[in-house]
């Protein structure tokens, strides 16, 4: 019943053999053993799964497996280069935006995509930006502050 | 959830045919942010996934002064927001697709799965309805057309027979400018909508000609307050005339009352609503 899919992950590409039933966030998790995006609700609602899929933010959770044949995906892991933080994990481990952790990778994912299309958000622009990633520590006053430190470079 | 096999057909024809095959066994996927949720709930528990994500034809979203606006069937939400043509000619839509959950949910869900789920208070359909939407639907019989009207049937039921899909959701293209105007109630930004109301409007001379006003979330399906649009249509618009309006088509909202709000809140916002769409809507018109 499994099937083959390739893909590739944060550069890096991938042969796996999955079940329909897998969400991409299991394929991720537990057969990449990536486990820097997390599973929150698995509902689509809370963001911890939030990957980029072809350079949109997207639910994990809510996604087949085999619908990221052939696609690109990125993940948390992929925005360090070695020790080297990307600009937004760097600001918001500057900022104090990361008290547990847990929305944190969604968080700078959403974030990362709204600095790559759009390098001068408002603060409205960021707070809708991410809108779908749920935060129950911080109360998302630094992580705000952190993007826009990120925007500011 | 329970194991499935997976189809990921290349035209609409085989996609049929695979419906067709699997008879009630089979759903279509798009993109799966309600089919998966029902199917890892156990709501549903098809044998057969068909997905529609590798038909290129349906993921063509164009416009045209000609034949206006076509919506493909796996066009995602957030590609309907960010469209130029839809901001500029069809800008209620614009602003109801945005309104939808979050930036993932409207990068995967689909304009036209939202309407095959049919759920009264889905957000572009009262923008949808305000632009004379039509469904064009496939199936093993052929190809038909259906106004986004006659489409809803009721909570959850559309005019889809088995084996048929909906390909595109067309707008007609308007002979003239439109003004509009799109407002809804909700709890949270990613909540659904509690009450919304759609108006599009086009004048001329003073004089207000064709008039549309769409409620959701107030009633079984989305629908079209005739006898509020009627109430403006021919005639010079007013303070009084909108109020009016705007009071005719609370009068025309059928709501329930459920966890969300009441059925009286509802009414009363159908009423705050409209009245802000048709300033709205007359204000872009130059006529207020």
């Amino acid at each position: 019943m499994k099937r083959l899919i390739t893909l590739t992950v944060n550069g890096t590409p991938y042969e796996v053999a999955i079940e329909p039933r897998q969400s991409l966030l299991q394929l991720l998790r537990e057969e990449l053993h990536l486990t820097g995006t997390k599973e929150g609700c698995s509902e689509g609602e809370c963001g911890a799964c939030t990957v980029l899929l072809d350079g949109k933010t997207v639910d994990s959770c809510l996604i087949f497996a085999l619908e990221a044949q052939g696609r690109e995906v990125t993940t948390i892991e992929g925005l360090a280069h070695g020790d080297q933080l990307h600009p937004v994990q760097k600001a918001f481990a500057e900022y104090g935006a990361v008290q547990c952790g847990f929305c944190t990778p969604g968080m700078i994912l959403s974030a990362k995509a709204l600095l790559d299309s759009n390098p001068h958000p408002t603060e409205a622009e960021i707070r809708q930006s991410i809108a779908g990633n749920l935060c129950r520590c911080t109360g998302y006053v630094k992580i705000v502050e952190a993007i826009q430190a990120a925007a500011r470079g | 959830m329970k194991n499935f096999a997976y189809f990921d057909p290349t035209s609409v024809g085989e996609a049929v045919q695979l419906l067709q095959q699997h008879g009630g066994q089979a759903k279509v996927l798009a993109g799966g942010t309600d089919l998966f949720l029902r199917m890892r709930r156990r709501a549903l528990m098809p044998e057969v996934v068909v997905d529609l994500k590798r038909i290129a034809a349906l993921s063509d979203l164009s416009y045209s002064a000609a034949a206006g606006l076509c919506i493909g069937a796996t066009v995602t939400h957030g590609e309907v927001v960010d469209h130029p043509a839809v901001q500029q000619h069809y800008g209620a839509l614009a602003t109801a697709a945005n309104w939808i959950g979050s930036l993932q949910t409207r990068h995967r869900g689909t304009v036209v799965g939202n309407l095959c789920n049919a759920s009264p208070a889905a957000d572009t359909a009262p923008a949808l309805l305000s632009y004379g939407a039509i469904v064009t639907i496939v199936g093993p019989d052929g190809q038909r057309e259906v106004p986004l009207e006659a489409f809803f049937q009721g909570p959850g039921r559309t005019a889809l027979g088995p084996a048929e899909i909906v390909t595109t959701v067309r707008l007609p293209a308007a002979s003239e400018r439109r003004g509009w105007g799109f407002g809804r109630r909700t709890r949270t930004v990613i909540d659904i909508a509690l009450v919304s109301s759609c108006a599009v409007v086009q004048a001329h001379n003073g004089v207000c000609g064709e008039v549309r006003i769409s409620l959701g979330a107030v009633g079984p399906i989305p629908l079209r307050a005739t006898r509020a649009e009627a109430v403006l249509q021919g005639q010079q618009p007013s303070a009084a005339l909108l109020a009016e309006a705007s009071r005719v088509a609370a009068e025309e909202a059928r709501p329930i009352s459920d966890v969300r709000c009441s059925a009286a809140y509802r009414k009363d916002m159908v009423e705050v609503l409209s009245k802000r769409c048709l300033e709205s809507a007359l204000s872009m018109l130059q006529m207020l």
